[in-house]
């Protein structure tokens, strides 16, 4: 069943009430912030417990089994648990740092979902800048883990702090580049006429931009943090990095964005080089988050079967094999497309 | 003209941009003038939007905020001394520096109202001279009309670029 019609529908009963204008557009939005809140937040728990559910097989363990079926409110029961936990910050933190980087942390992760399409009609705001506002917001989360790190005043902290933005910053060059090809086959930054430019399965850009798609998954991998780029929070070197001084509810954001982040360079990827929520028989909002838990899964795959990098590794590997990989993807897209339009157009 | 909303939401822009801004000159900790620094840029891509320029206003966030600003608080934190609280906030040259303040704000000025007499005026959706999709203009002019600054100025970064590296290289020998 398409979720279009539902939201039609109540958007038909909020005009009967009788809003107009500006109260109206307030209302609508604050409803869609609401809901994708809920969503997001369901879907957080479910990911932390994949990942521990995918980790534990790919090891040959169980991974939670108590609570619930197969574990599946272990998540939930954490979450009580966290609440519960004291607040501390460190006596000489930099409080209003300290306080502010979860924050940040998480309200840029939920911002990015703004333009990101669930499905035919759903996406809370289709603006014309869609993936470079996506990209443009979600550097807040850099800036956060920097303010978590100085914050906490911890060597540690500090450590992980520094090491998170070196990398993102670098990590964040080749990811852009590599956006950009689609964006010039599909010539928009629109969100919703890149997935309508892919409505059948030979139409996907990964057909077109392989080596694009190859250098965001390994970009955004760096991005988020995982292994093998994980060393922000390398836990045998720095305990746990930018988070190390965080304990209940504050920790649990980080640990929640960090989560979300994976979901979003997955929806990324969904609708840039998977045809985002095209598909038959199924509704497009089955096929947007079918897909996108299937790059999350490769994500998984590859967090629990690869080691760390070194860091000097980590930054040769962004600035002399992946930089010049994605300015040749752009430029052989470029003739590509040229060639395309002379020969077929 | 601005409708009631928009003004509403102009002020409050405009506001949190000057605030932030008179933060990031005024406060003795560094790390939180460049926190406020972030918070500036970060309104100006506000009011761009406001202006319908969102290419602009993108642009502006990935730029300052995730390139530059990012690198100053990076160099902040690498630079234990500059976070002390006896860091002097003014250095010698502050006759020279208001000099170049005050130049800069005459340009400023001047290109302000330069941009108020160009016929229509803003918001941009409203200007006939401009329609639809910022994004493509933007991309046409870049590599037509202005295509010599682009390159000019692509020529100047990959100079400063090459520079870091040499310096850089320097230091290691």
């Amino acid at each position: 069943m398409e979720l279009e019609k539902l939201f039609a529908f109540f958007g038909d009963l909020l005009a009967q009430i009788g809003l107009t204008g500006v109260a109206l557009t307030v209302v609508v939005n604050v409803l869609v912030a609401a809901m994708l809140l809920g969503v997001l937040a369901v879907m957080a728990l479910f990911l932390v417990w994949w990942e521990r559910k995918v980790s534990a097989h790919i090891q040959d363990r169980l991974g939670p089994m108590r609570v619930g079926w197969h574990g599946s409110l272990q998540t939930l029961a954490d979450g009580v648990k966290l609440l519960q936990k004291e607040d501390i910050t460190p006596t000489n933190a930099d409080r209003p740092v300290f306080f502010w980087a979860p924050v940040i942390v998480y309200s840029s992760c939920f911002m990015a979902y703004v333009t990101i399409p669930w499905g035919k009609g759903l996406i809370p705001a289709d603006l014309n800048i869609g993936i470079l506002y996506i990209i443009a917001i979600t550097t807040f989360t850099v800036i956060s883990l920097l303010m978590a790190g100085w914050g906490s005043n911890n060597k540690w902290a500090l450590l992980g702090g520094m090491r998170s933005a070196a990398q993102i910053i670098s990590y964040e060059v080749p990811l852009t580049l590599s956006i950009l090809g689609v964006v010039m086959l599909a010539g928009s930054l629109s969100m919703q006429t890149i997935v309508a430019g892919q409505q059948e399965i030979w139409n996907w850009y990964i057909w077109r931009q392989p080596l694009g798609f190859l250098i965001y998954i390994i970009a955004a991998t760096a991005e988020v943090n995982r292994t093998p780029f994980d060393l922000p929070e390398a836990e045998q070197e720095l305990v746990a990095g930018f988070n190390v001084e965080y304990s209940g509810m504050k920790f649990a954001m980080f640990f929640l964005a960090e989560f979300l982040n994976m979901f979003t360079v997955s929806a990324i990827a969904t609708t840039l080089f998977l045809g985002g929520w095209n598909g038959p028989i199924l509704p497009s909002w089955m096929w947007f988050i079918g897909k996108t838990l299937a790059v999350v899964f490769v994500l998984m795959w590859i967090r629990w079967t690869y080691p760390r990098l070194r860091v000097d590794h980590l930054m040769e590997f962004a600035w002399k094999w992946l930089l010049p990989l994605a300015f040749l993807n752009l430029v052989l897209t470029g003739i590509g497309y040229e060639l395309w339009q002379r020969i077929f157009g | 003209m601005l409708s009631e909303t928009a003004s509403l939401v102009f002020y409050t822009i405009a506001f949190v941009t000057i605030a932030s801004a008179v933060m990031t000159v005024s406060l003795k900790n560094i790390f939180h003038s460049a926190l406020f620094l972030i918070l500036c840029l970060f309104s100006v891509a506000g009011i761009f939007i406001l202006c319908e320029a969102e290419f602009l206003a993108g642009v502006q966030v990935l730029i300052y905020v995730g390139g530059i600003a990012m690198l100053m608080i990076f160099a902040v934190m690498l630079t234990r001394q500059l976070t002390s609280f006896n860091v002097k906030q003014l250095n010698e040259q502050k006759a020279l520096g208001s000099l170049v303040a005050f130049c800069f704000l005459l340009i400023a000025l001047g290109a302000a109202s330069k941009t108020l007499s160009v016929k229509g005026g803003f918001p941009l959706a409203e200007n006939p001279h401009i329609s639809g999709n910022t994004t493509h203009m933007l991309g046409n002019l870049l590599l037509t009309d202005y295509v010599l600054p682009f390159e000019l100025v692509s020529v100047l970064l990959v100079a400063a670029l090459i520079g870091a590296v040499v310096l850089a290289k320097k230091d290691e020998e």
